[in-house]
């Protein structure tokens, strides 16, 4: 806008993205219902839909908004829109977006406490007040789950590593060196979740242990992705020369979620797989 | 006021139609959106209610029949009582409501419009994200409204299982309708999370120079802490409600004892939520009304701290309130005790609001201006749902009134005349700095009157049957509970007028409203800094932050 701007807050130009987010995000979640619940037929008969399509169409709208948003944001950041107060703003926002999270993962904590700490009930045909539940065989948590806890908190450490090599010394080669680490570490931890999700001798349906396992675990797992992905994005946007010790907050909100990631693994590793297990 | 057009900004708004509705990075114009939309979604959902009022109007069932819905009752075609589509009615009316008309309107659209303007600040934080919580809300009520349209249960279309979704019904109904609901209520729930960050930084980031916590006007404060229990309760409902949509679509039993789950559990998270929800809902419309009543009795308004300390207690003590929705699922006596005490203890911060108003008003120089009228129906009604609540908050009280119409009338003078009479209040507050353009004032007292005299005369006798030992959520009724079902229909009816009428004062006064352009319509006592603002105010407002002079008229506090 060709206007005189006299603070230092960021007024943005008009955006298409948010409009196109909506419909993909619509047409991303009728998708899914449609896939979960096989052919359906909307519009009084009209249309018939059937199979993933849809939502699959959806959700690579969903990320194609996402890249186009995000990358319009750094592209803001380049040409200096975001001064020091608007950087204090996005601050705030990304933490409370991680309290938001955390209130997410609040409710599974909730069902695996209530289940593990008053198993069963009456009502239930299985026997009553033993977790875990009689006949599941749950998980050594001393094995792997042991080994995923280092993995996690060493990707932790290099990700500090490299926020310290960038914050206080300007030093781009550490911290590329240091996400690599991290992005390889969470990778491995994601391979050593799938292969243990393989040898689970229970699954997700069925029975109430597997539905808690699986469904803290799993929401756990999606994040560890996503972060994943965030720190990727990091490294390679660090090796096209962004980031310096000013201006590093696309960086730290990668990093904040990453030890996010971090704390609620260790509530998981303590809760779910050693006391619960 | 001469300082006006320092604040604003003339130029032509060059902006196309679409550009400027569908692409906006503007508070002032999301704020409209979310008004226009809300109000459209509104009149859908009153719609239902309506139809179920005529249903209810005699004993027997006239007009939902499985011969198909009719609208004139035929009585001599046989007519099989159609049950779902009464359960489907009441669930969309009662999520409609809660979801996609009275947050959109107070939190999405006062929030959105009058929170930066008060504080002062050039828009809100993040203006594109704003724009994504409006379109995402869009996508939810579509979803919604899909949801009702869709195959659901008893091989009819729609889900008929009450807003509060619980299982085991909305895990067994059939079709893709309660999906669709489920993905409403996750797809609204992230729009108003994404709302509630944008809020609480512009809130924490963006208030004008020296103005300090205790300095901001009484509805910024009260959308800054509606945004924190939305942030913190929205959540935990998303874990619920994918919990429903897996024990539905993939075999988990987290809500099903024969795989050792347990149904009771999410009437406790979904409570956990639904508690602040109640908040969420009332408190911008506790904000609106302070300054509607401190501008109409020409005072500041009493005891400002003590405001803002209410507001923060009342959302605090939400979370913790939440299993007195419960009493009767088979809680330890213990439980009970501590969640009536805690609910009991709500009734404080409440109190410390309802007289500071009172206090207000005292000896000032009362106008009973539309708005006023508005602000004076809302604290007469709230204190009548707030006194039924405190009943119901008994747990032993509460075994004779557990989902009988007593529970109906009380949330309804909370929320139908509690909330709905806010967002009246404001609209009339606002109508010329959003329009420039005034309403006629008879039209809007006589809106007030007949909505007032209709939603008495709706719920209050529902107190009636409730004590009679009618329950809720059923299509028809023995004939004992016909005299007050029948007195209740009219109100009901003369309501619906109310807001046709109403629909009616809008577009006149849109279209041929007297100009009123005046920066501050109402007098020196509408002191926030959005009455130093054209009306309506320029695409770009505080392009010049505001001194602190402009605001600052009470430096005591």
């Amino acid at each position: 806008m060709a206007h005189v701007k006299n603070h230092d807050y960021h007024i943005l130009n008009p955006s298409l993205w948010p409009l196109l987010g909506a419909v993909a995000a619509f047409v991303m979640l009728f998708g899914a219902t449609v896939a979960m619940k096989g052919e359906t037929t909307i519009l009084g008969g009209m249309i018939t839909i059937s199979g993933p399509w849809m939502g699959l169409i959806g959700f690579v709208g969903v990320l194609y908004v996402m890249f186009g948003w995000w990358a319009d944001t750094v592209t803001e950041n380049k040409v200096g829109d975001h001064t020091p107060v608007v950087l204090i703003g996005l601050r705030y926002g990304f933490i409370l977006f991680i309290m938001s999270e955390v209130m997410f993962f609040s409710a599974w904590f909730w069902s695996f406490f209530k289940h593990a700490m008053y198993p069963m009930g009456e009502m239930s045909p299985m026997v009553d007040g033993v977790w875990p539940p009689v006949g599941i065989e749950t998980f050594d948590p001393w094995h792997l789950p042991l080994i995923n806890t280092l993995i996690l908190l060493c990707s932790g450490a290099a990700a500090t590593w490299a926020h310290h090599a960038i914050a206080h010394e300007g030093n781009r080669k550490d911290m590329i060196n240091g996400l690599a680490i991290a992005v390889a570490l969470g990778l491995i931890f994601t391979v050593f979740q799938a292969y243990e999700y393989q040898h689970a001798a229970f699954g997700f349906s069925g029975n109430i242990y597997g539905a808690n396992f699986f469904m803290a675990t799993g929401f756990h797992g999606f994040h560890v992705i996503v972060g994943t992905i965030f720190l990727f994005i990091c490294m390679l946007r660090a090796m096209r020369g962004h980031f310096s010790p000013e201006q590093h907050l696309g960086f730290e909100a990668a990093a904040w979620y990453w030890h996010f990631v971090d704390v609620v693994w260790l509530f998981l590793f303590a809760a779910v797989y050693v006391w619960g297990g | 006021m001469a300082d006006a057009a320092i604040h604003g900004h003339d130029h032509e708004d060059q902006r196309s139609f679409f550009t400027r509705w569908f692409m906006s990075t503007n508070h002032k114009d999301i704020g409209i959106l979310y008004l226009i939309v809300s109000a459209l979604v509104g009149f859908i959902s009153v719609a239902f209610t309506v139809y179920m009022r005529m249903e209810l109007m005699d004993p027997g069932v006239q007009y939902m029949c499985m011969e198909g819905a009719r609208f004139t009752a035929a009585a001599t075609e046989a007519c099989t009582p159609n049950g779902h589509l009464w359960n489907v009615l009441i669930t969309g009316h009662g999520i409609l409501m809660m979801f996609f008309v009275v947050i959109p309107a107070l939190f999405g659209g006062f929030g959105n419009y009058f929170m930066p303007l008060q504080i002062g600040a050039p828009d809100m934080a993040f203006p594109r994200m704003n724009n994504l919580s409006f379109w995402m809300y869009v996508a939810g009520t579509t979803l919604a409204v899909c949801s009702v349209l869709s195959p659901g249960g008893n091989e009819q279309l729609g889900s008929g299982v009450g807003w509060v979704l619980y299982p085991p019904l909305s895990v067994n109904e059939g079709g893709i309708s309660m999906d669709l609901a489920i993905f409403a209520v996750h797809v609204s729930g992230a729009s108003s999370i994404l709302g509630a960050i944008n809020m609480i930084t512009t809130f924490l980031n963006m208030r004008a120079p020296g103005m300090t916590l205790f300095k901001v006007p009484l509805f910024s404060w009260s959308i800054f802490v509606t945004s924190w229990l939305i942030l913190l309760s929205l959540p935990v409902l998303a874990g619920a409600i994918t919990m429903l949509l897996t024990d539905r679509n993939f075999g988990t039993t987290f809500f099903d004892p024969a795989g050792g789950g347990d149904p009771i559990l999410y009437q406790h998270i979904l409570w956990f939520f639904g508690h602040p929800e109640v908040y969420i809902i009332i408190l911008p419309g506790f904000g609106l009304i302070s300054h509607v009543i401190a501008t109409f009795s020409r005072k500041p308004v009493f005891g400002y701290l003590p405001m803002v300390w209410a507001i923060i207690a009342i959302g605090a003590l939400g979370f913790v309130v939440w299993a007195h929705h419960m009493y009767t699922v088979g809680m330890s006596l213990t439980q009970q005790s501590y969640f009536m005490l805690a609910t009991m203890v709500i009734a404080v911060p409440t109190g410390v609001k309802v007289f500071s108003w009172i206090a207000t008003m005292w000896g000032g120089s009362i106008e009973m201006k539309t708005p006023m009228l508005w602000a004076f129906g809302f604290l007469f009604l709230f204190t009548v749902g707030g006194v039924t609540g405190i009943v119901l908050s008994q747990a032993g009280v509460d075994r004779a009134y557990h989902d009988t119409y007593y529970v109906v009338a009380h949330f309804h003078y909370v929320m139908s005349l509690g909330a709905v009479f806010c967002i009246f209040a404001g609209i009339y507050f606002y109508f010329s700095k959003m329009t420039g353009r005034d309403y006629p004032e008879w039209a809007g007292k006589l809106h007030f009157w007949m909505m007032f005299i209709g939603a008495n005369l709706t719920f209050f006798p529902q107190h009636f049957l409730g004590r009679q030992g009618m329950p809720r959520r059923y299509i028809d009724y023995p004939e004992a509970y016909a005299y007050w079902n029948e007195i209740s229909s009219y109100g009901a009816f003369l309501s619906f007028a109310s807001f046709v009428f109403f629909f009616g004062i809008v577009i006149y006064s849109l279209l041929a409203g007297k100009r009123n352009t005046a920066a501050n319509p109402w007098n020196e006592y509408a002191d926030t800094l959005e009455w130093t603002l054209p009306s309506p105010p320029p695409e770009h407002t505080f392009e010049i932050l505001p001194k602190q002079e402009d605001w600052d008229k009470q430096p005591s506090h």
